[in-house]
């Protein structure tokens, strides 16, 4: 059995504040247009996604000969190349690493894999601090909450909330909810813990094979001045995150942005290819369980997800479901074609939140199949036993009644005249569908008998 | 050229009248029509809730039932696309793909087979399109509002041969209904929740009446305006393509 919350639970609590629904909506909606916008504006858009999708494919089929590449030139840089084969095997390598230079704090800038890693709670039960820099970020980890959006980890906190925990936390004046202001007071507040850091993580974007170098996007520039100011660089990164050539960045970095808020470019691209003078450069490889997914054909094509956000904007149901609906790290869309190869048992009810309306698949830069692959989830998921009883039952006999004609008339008659004569019996509020809903007034006659009585029938 | 009436089955039994008027339709534009009587459903509520391993003999049976007409055609563009995307038979696989070949939604259908130019209909009303998403993204029956592509719609293209009929435009031009199948029972908040935001669209931008290539979602939206006591009310795409001038 499910021991958390599912997805309808979690959604359905969200909902019981409709005018957070109504904000969550319009604010990523927002989001979405201004996405529309940016990639209206580039005439040659689908040609670049396509473009972008055959890159990610291709460095799929040849993964193993890019990643050496890269490693061979990372090495010939002067970056520490390690190799992760799960989170757990991540995070002690990361601890490792800051062990061996004596510092119980660090900074961290974004970085959706050591979500994905839990790299926060570990280094916490190692008497480690962590401050993510990303003012998004670090909100959602004063308030104790995972980030609920990869790119806009605080998304579902209003400004006047924000102020009020930055009241209790930084101790700015009660009451004030200026965004400037308290962007000046968090700026104010990540300074001294960047001056203090000697170790700082950062995630990876892109990591370019012919070059050995890697590139980290943000707005913030938080990811430079944290590795700058640190002695020691950790960047964490999928294996999936290789691209051929440096070159190729023409494609991704013009995608990204569009994609992820319909800027035209991230504000900092910062490029990172071999230790300053006198300090380390490590990166750390994580495969967890993406050499599984790369070698199945339904669901390999999500590892050229590049972290745009882009899906969940668009998703109808992430809107007002809110992120941390979804119970997993990576939330919407993608999230829920991610998480069941984690775990099936603890994410068997995400690819069910969805109603297939394909919007994700449309705007996702690199054209990754989503909602195709929510829909083989749910075969997938069904074939080993993840539906619940009552709905299992429930389809199979759907199944039984439809494959047969005159069973199909036969209970569709006793169906109607049921809800004819007795409205009441199906009206109620133990069925979820006219719980805020009507069913429909059933007819006297069947389009088929109406046929039978008024065609000659062949 | 022979035409197979698939009319699906939730159509059958709670909407005969949208049968009946694409059933009129058809037969206005001079087709011959006939509907298998044997017909059931297409099998999609099952395998969209990941049962598609029980819906062989749905398969079949809707084999049986229209192998020997030249077209399909159906008024429903979820169930079109569930055809054409997913009925297999593993005796004679050929069989099922042609029949996938032949199965057209009914506003493609009518512009794209027949194209179909002027039409004696009046419907002197506001209308809101509700653009279905399986329509819409898996039948392209209009331009997706994410693509950066040129603009087109189907059913839009026979609405303005409709006399009197105002199209009004919507805040959200393909946002999605909420309905999702079985979507609208186990994740009931989020459903109602989506279709109510549809309704409010419609609503603030004067629609009379939400009409649309999918009855299913239709039947969401209806549900949610009996509720509320609203005005406004749904009507299938063919009932206003087949009212009387
Ligand atoms: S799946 Fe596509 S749209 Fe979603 S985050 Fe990844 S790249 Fe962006």
């Amino acid at each position: 059995m499910q021991q958390h919350q599912t997805h309808a639970e979690l959604a359905e609590q969200f909902n019981r504040d409709i005018n957070r629904v109504n904000w969550h909506d319009q604010t990523l909606w927002m989001v979405r247009e201004k996405r529309d916008k940016a990639a209206q504006q580039v005439p040659d858009w689908e040609q670049l996604r396509e473009t972008a999708s055959q890159i990610k494919n291709h460095t799929l089929a040849h993964l193993h000969a890019y990643l050496l590449e890269f490693e061979q030139q990372a090495l010939a840089n002067g970056i520490q190349v390690h190799w992760a084969a799960d989170a757990e095997e991540h995070n002690r390598i990361v601890h490792r690493i800051i062990q061996e230079h004596g510092v119980d704090r660090i900074v961290k800038s974004k970085s959706m894999l050591t979500e994905e890693c839990g790299l926060n709670e570990y280094l916490l039960q190692q008497g480690i601090e962590v401050v993510d820099t990303d003012l998004g970020e670090r909100i959602v980890q004063l308030a104790g909450e995972p980030p609920s959006h990869i790119v806009l980890p605080c998304i579902h906190w209003k400004k006047e909330e924000i102020g009020e925990l930055f009241h209790q936390h930084l101790g700015t004046p009660k009451g004030n909810a200026d965004p400037d202001f308290l962007t000046r007071a968090a700026r104010a507040h990540l300074r001294e813990h960047f001056m203090m850091r000697r170790v700082a993580i950062t995630g990876v974007n892109f990591a370019v094979a012919e070059t050995g170098e890697f590139v980290v996007c943000t707005n913030e520039g938080n990811a430079d001045l944290g590795a700058q100011l640190a002695d020691v660089h950790i960047a964490c990164m999928g294996i999936e995150k290789i691209i051929p050539k440096r070159n190729h960045l023409g494609v991704f970095l013009r995608l990204l942005a569009r994609s992820a808020t319909g800027q035209p470019i991230t504000t900092y691209s910062s490029h990172f290819k071999k230790p300053g003078p006198g300090k380390a450069l490590h990166i750390v490889l994580v495969d967890n369980g993406r050499s599984t997914r790369l070698g199945s054909d339904d669901f390999r094509n999500a590892l050229k997800c590049i972290r745009c956000g882009a899906c969940f904007n668009t998703c109808p149901v992430y809107r007002r479901s809110g992120g941390h609906s979804y119970h997993t790290a990576i939330a919407g869309p993608i999230g829920s074609i991610l998480a069941p190869a984690l775990d099936m048992e603890k994410h068997a009810d995400l690819p069910f939140a969805s109603t297939l309306c394909g919007s994700c698949t449309n705007v996702c830069p690199v054209k990754i199949d989503i909602h195709q692959q929510l829909y083989t989830w749910r075969q997938v998921l069904i074939k080993n036993g993840h539906a619940s009883s009552t709905k299992k039952a429930g389809i199979q006999l759907t199944g039984m009644v439809l494959s047969k004609p005159w069973l199909f008339r036969v209970s569709g008659k006793v169906a109607r005249w049921i809800m004819r004569t007795f409205p009441g019996l199906m009206n109620n509020r133990f069925n979820p569908w006219t719980k805020q809903r009507e069913l429909p007034m059933p007819p006297k006659q069947s389009f088929r008998d109406w046929y039978v009585n008024n065609r000659s029938h062949d | 050229m022979h035409i197979g009436l698939f009319i699906p089955c939730y159509i059958d039994q709670f909407y005969p009248q949208v049968g009946i008027a694409t059933l009129e339709l058809l037969e206005k534009q001079g087709l011959r029509v006939s509907y298998p009587l044997e017909q059931t459903c297409c099998g999609q509520p099952m395998a969209n809730s990941g049962f598609e391993h029980l819906t062989a003999d749905c398969s079949k049976n809707f084999i049986r039932n229209f192998e020997r007409f030249d077209y399909i055609v159906c008024p429903s563009g979820s169930c079109a696309l569930h055809i054409k995307e997913h009925v297999h038979d593993d005796q004679s696989e050929e069989k099922a793909v042609s029949i996938r070949k032949r199965v057209y939604e009914l506003t493609e259908f009518l512009t794209d087979v027949i194209q179909l130019k002027s039409l004696s209909a009046k419907f002197p009303h506001r209308v809101g399109l509700h653009q279905s998403c399986h329509g819409l993204r898996g039948l392209h029956l209009a331009q997706m509002s994410e693509l950066v592509a040129p603009k087109y719609s189907k059913p839009e293209q026979l609405l303005k041969l409709v006399d009197g009929l105002e199209l009004i435009q919507l805040d959200r031009q393909d946002e999605c209904c909420g309905f999702g199948g079985t979507f609208s029972v186990f994740e009931e908040a989020v459903s109602v929740k989506m279709g109510q935001d549809r309704m409010a669209d419609h609503l603030k931008n004067g629609a009379e009446y939400i009409t649309g290539a999918d009855m299913s979602c239709l039947m969401h939206l209806e549900g949610l305006l009996k509720r509320d006591n609203s005005s406004m009310n749904v009507i299938h795409i063919a009932e206003i393509l087949n009212s009387k001038a």
